[in-house]
């Protein structure tokens, strides 16, 4: 049984997450640097080149890597410190099992103890209760190689239909929203395409907390002239210098996408030929926003209706204009809706296929894109194809040199494996570089989840919070200690490259699903040498899909930066931007546009729960903080969350900034101090996500899903605040002393009770 | 693409644009990782008024030509390299006193206690020797911290470089440039005023009247504008 081993202060004394505050040896170290090595950040879906400096089997800092061209030498400050992930106290260094008496709750045994034990589990549930009783959830911020050789073992080695990952909590609705209207699944554009456009609208993303690097490809559009447009409940940072900004209620962005279709349409503000030519059913979408006025839009937005007009004129009388979309549209039950209604607004003026125009997601994980592509998604075969269609399975298996009747179907996405975990329909689950403990909604009923489970096993490189319910945990491999490709935002595949070799026992995560599969008795479709040899399968697998790398090599990636898909065959000079000259990867060449009536979220205020939630990041912190709450200097930039609020709400409440303020919706509570800030719509109350147990946004959220995407709804749930006793003056950082050890920064979490 | 390098006849600069700040602290963690100063981050990023705004505003050592805070001095601790850079002070005349910390009127200076001592942004001479760009100016993912020579300035980016100053009648030139902008773009400050923009009340909440040009309705007026 997966429940906690021990208490949580023995797990974190032994475990962390500690605090690595310093290079290896110490700041005055001076280490001799003995080699350099040019790779690419481990964290967001930008994937910024970075060079790692070495010394040893340790990486000891890092130098701007000026000539690769996306980011020019440019880091946020995750990138800056994400070297202090290596030779970090909290490193998983030896197969471990779960054990009451031991330190910790974890006892150090051998691979082989630790494998057979595995294996075993993994036969014994599948022969009582089927082989789909056994789930695998993975992540992407793994390699395409390793995406591709999860999405095989699952189906193969482990046999089960039941995998998916954790981009199902991050990109599914712009993947699934473009490939219902244009047909693949990418971000249409290349970044250089943004300081092309002449207006830039940003719907949904904090650019400048989650994709910094993004802001200078904008700023690069206003130095030219663009005019800027922010569409978010908070005046962001990128909003605060915007031309116009759209304080959008959370949970209605399809509303002001329909208004402003309904205005591009009333000015005759179309691109008539390019509806006619390139796209299907406009006339429906329009039927759809025949009332859609911008009165109407601003009574359910929020936003004046003089700046939903105003939008329009924008983007319907620019020649060129861009709209970046990311989580806030997406991350909702109605994610699909919302995409499609973006990309109706750039049908509709013809914005698809020529430079500087373009409606494209943001993706948020590090290998986002390149991970949804090739097979760990449980509707999924490599190259973005279907596995529910013969042939694509037919493609695959010949490739596999397996029967295709080996391959199983369609399994469970990620939440519904989460919640036929917790009412018994699964009994056995393998994780990797997953953390749902704080990643997915409903954190309580998440918990109850893996507390369900007959046997966990999990590969990591840290014990996340997740881990900790494990049975069994496998040390893997960190980003700088294997090698592959990863594919980023804009659709560039590009080289990762080690930089050391995973410490003591730990192994690459490769060769760890290699051995388990040998000892499943499928070691004969897994008989790769290395990574390059997983990859080069990885091309013959997608050739002929959407997302086609046949022609991609290693040496080819490396050498030209990166090569964007699809790359039909060798020489090919790949495809920076897609749909060019109209033409879109539906059979028929032609976009569809959809009808998007207005439909409310899954959850709405009332008077019981009379106030928006949303939830997202902060900029030194990523996803549910595995390895960045392991950074000292990034926490200390943020060390806590805090619950952003307008003080027009805190008046209400009697809320002064740093009291104390509980907040409950219908899935449970959390008590954190408020930051009253004139920057977020009053009836809305924001609070990012990256923190466990208590301090775990989302004890807060809904589990509710979108009916196409299955993301569930993490922008918008319904909850009520109250003031809570004590008090907690938010810290700057900077004040703090950063070679302090991590008690200084508990010290300021002390509550001070004012009444 | 900027050139990676530049060579001495190039005439690099430095360019500060607050307008530009997004307040992500690239800048304070790559100081940390400056050869001269390993693990202090002498960069300076202040939250103006969180309150109020996400304004943030970077700072580093604006190189006077002739700096204040080599002048009030009493150790005469404060150099200038040929080139300019102004340097922390150096340690065995450094006494501490924190004339430099008061007088400096860009307030760059930061007296360390824990090695009694007035260190400051020195540029990175380590890395402008080689013609790379300082730490904080290589990593700014928005570029409000720049590195490069004028005429790249000039044809790549809007606003005018400041590099004059009058604080009261102390006149004082700088080396490293901030940038005006010319305020076509847009509002830059929520504190200066009003600026008859969406800034003075970004979610709406005064707008008595606001049912949009034609209050909606479809009717065929072609003045569908604000």
């Amino acid at each position: 049984m997966a429940r906690l081993p021990t208490d949580e202060a023995e797990l974190i004394a032994r475990f962390g997450p500690h605090l690595n505050q310093a290079p290896p040896g110490g700041w005055d170290a001076q280490l001799e640097v003995d080699r350099v090595v040019e790779t690419h950040c481990c964290f967001c879906g930008q994937q910024c080149g970075i060079k790692l400096k070495v010394h040893g089997n340790e990486v000891v800092g890092f130098e701007p890597w000026y000539e690769f061209p996306f980011n020019e030498g440019k880091l946020c400050p995750k990138g800056v410190k994400r070297y202090l992930q290596g030779s970090h106290p909290d490193r998983l260094l030896h197969p471990l099992v779960r054990d009451p008496a031991a330190p910790g709750g974890f006892r150090a045994v051998t691979w082989d103890t630790a494998l057979d034990r595995v294996v075993g589990e993994i036969r014994r549930i599948q022969e009582a209760h089927g082989d789909d009783a056994f789930a695998m959830l993975s992540g992407v911020s793994l390699t395409n190689e390793k995406s591709y050789l999860i999405g095989k073992f699952a189906r193969l080695a482990l046999h089960t239909a039941n995998l998916d990952y954790n981009g199902r909590y991050c990109m599914v609705s712009a993947g699934a929203g473009n490939k219902k209207a244009l047909g693949a699944d990418r971000a249409p554009n290349p970044w250089s395409d943004i300081p092309l456009a002449d207006v830039v609208w940003v719907a949904g993303s904090n650019v400048a907390e989650t994709f910094p690097i993004t802001t200078s490809y904008i700023w690069r559009a206003r130095d030219r002239g663009a005019r800027l447009i922010v569409q978010d409940p908070r005046v962001v940072p990128l909003a605060r210098t915007a031309d116009l900004f759209l304080p959008v209620r959370p949970g209605s962005d399809s509303a002001l996408f329909g208004a402003v279709l309904h205005e591009l349409i009333r000015h005759d503000w179309l691109d008539h030929d390019f509806i006619d030519t390139h796209t299907v059913d406009f006339d429906q979408a329009a039927a759809a926003v025949a009332d859609m006025t911008p009165r109407w839009a601003a009574g359910i937005t929020g936003v004046p209706a003089r700046r939903i007009e105003q939008t329009a004129e924008w983007w319907g009388t620019s020649a060129t204009g861009m709209m970046l979309h990311a989580r806030g549209i997406e991350q909702q039950s109605k994610g699909v809706d919302n995409v499609v209604a973006a990309i109706n607004l750039g049908l509709a003026t013809g914005k698809f296929g020529k430079p500087g125009c373009g409606v494209s997601t943001i993706t948020g994980q590090g290998n986002g894109q390149g991970g949804r592509e090739h097979g760990h998604k449980c509707d999924q075969l490599p190259g973005n194809r279907d596995i529910t269609i013969p042939e694509h399975r037919a493609h695959v298996a010949a490739v596999w040199g397996c029967d295709e009747s080996e391959i199983p179907g369609k399994g469970l996405p990620a939440q519904a494996i989460i919640e036929a975990i917790h009412d018994g329909r699964i009994k056995g689950l393998l994780s990797i570089c997953f953390n749902p403990a704080v990643s997915a909604p409903d954190s309580n009923f998440t918990a109850e989840a893996l507390g369900q489970l007959e046997f966990y096993a999990v590969i990591d490189f840290f014990l996340s919070e997740s881990g900790q319910y494990a049975d069994v945990v496998l040390p893997g491999s960190l980003h700088e200690e294997d090698e592959g490709t990863s594919t980023s935002g804009e659709g560039r595949i590009i080289k990762i490259n080690p930089a050391v070799d995973p410490p003591a026992a730990a192994r690459r995560d490769w060769e760890i699903l290699l051995e388990m599969a040998r000892r499943l008795g499928k070691g004969r479709y897994f008989d790769y040498g290395s990574t390059e040899e997983i990859f080069e399968e990885l091309r013959l697998a997608s050739a002929g899909g959407t997302a086609d790398y046949r022609g991609a090599t290693w040496a080819r990636i490396e050498a030209e930066h990166g090569l964007f898909w699809p790359i039909p065959e060798e020489g090919h000079p790949g495809t920076p931007r897609l749909y060019e000259g109209g033409r879109f990867a539906h059979p028929d060449g032609k976009a569809r546009f959809h009808a998007v009536p207005f439909r409310e979220s899954a959850e709405v205020v009332d008077d019981e729960y009379p106030i928006w939630l949303t939830t997202g990041r902060v900029v030194s912190q990523y996803l549910s903080g595995t390895q960045t709450r392991r950074i000292g200097s990034l926490v200390a930039q943020y060390p806590e969350p805090l619950c952003e609020m307008h003080p027009r709400l805190a008046a209400d409440l009697g809320v002064a900034d740093g009291d104390l303020v509980t907040v409950t919706s219908r899935r449970g509570e959390m008590t954190l101090p408020a930051q009253v800030v004139t920057t977020i719509r009053p009836d809305t109350v924001f609070i990012p996500y990256h923190w466990p147990g208590d301090r775990a946004a989302n004890l807060l959220t809904n589990r509710a899903v979108d009916p196409i995407s299955n993301m569930p709804e993490f922008k918008v749930a319904a909850v009520r605040v109250r003031r809570a006793a004590g008090h907690r003056e938010s810290v700057d950082a900077r004040d703090l002393d950063l070679q302090d050890g991590p008690e200084s920064h508990g010290d300021h979490g002390a509550h001070e009770d004012r009444s | 693409m900027k050139p990676t390098r530049y060579g001495i006849d190039d005439s690099p600069v430095f360019v500060i644009d607050q307008s530009r700040c997004i307040g992500c602290e690239a800048c304070v963690q790559a100081c940390q990782e400056c050869g001269t100063h390993r693990g202090q981050s002498l960069v300076h990023l202040e939250r103006i008024d969180r309150a109020a705004s996400t304004q943030t505003a970077p700072m580093v050592c604006m190189h006077c030509e002739d700096p204040t805070c080599a002048q009030v001095c009493p150790a005469d601790a404060i150099k200038q390299t040929e080139g300019g850079i102004v340097q922390s002070a150096l340690k065995p005349r450094c006494i501490g006193c924190s004339n430099c910390v008061l007088a400096c009127p860009f307030g760059v200076p930061k007296y360390m206690a824990e090695f009694d001592q007035m260190m400051k942004c020195d540029m990175c001479t380590d890395r402008t020797a080689e013609g790379y760009a300082p730490m904080c100016a290589s990593v700014c993912p928005s570029e409000a911290l720049w590195y490069g020579t004028v005429e790249e300035f000039h044809q790549t980016r809007s606003g005018a470089l400041v590099d004059n100053w009058l604080f009261g009648r102390q006149h004082v030139r700088t080396k490293v440039f901030s940038v005006v902008d010319d305020l076509a773009g847009g509002p830059l400050d929520a504190l200066t005023g009003s600026t008859g923009s969406w800034l003075d009340d970004p979610f709406g909440l005064d707008d008595a009247d606001d049912g949009g040009s034609n209050d909606g309705s479809n009717d065929d007026s072609e003045d569908g504008t604000p």
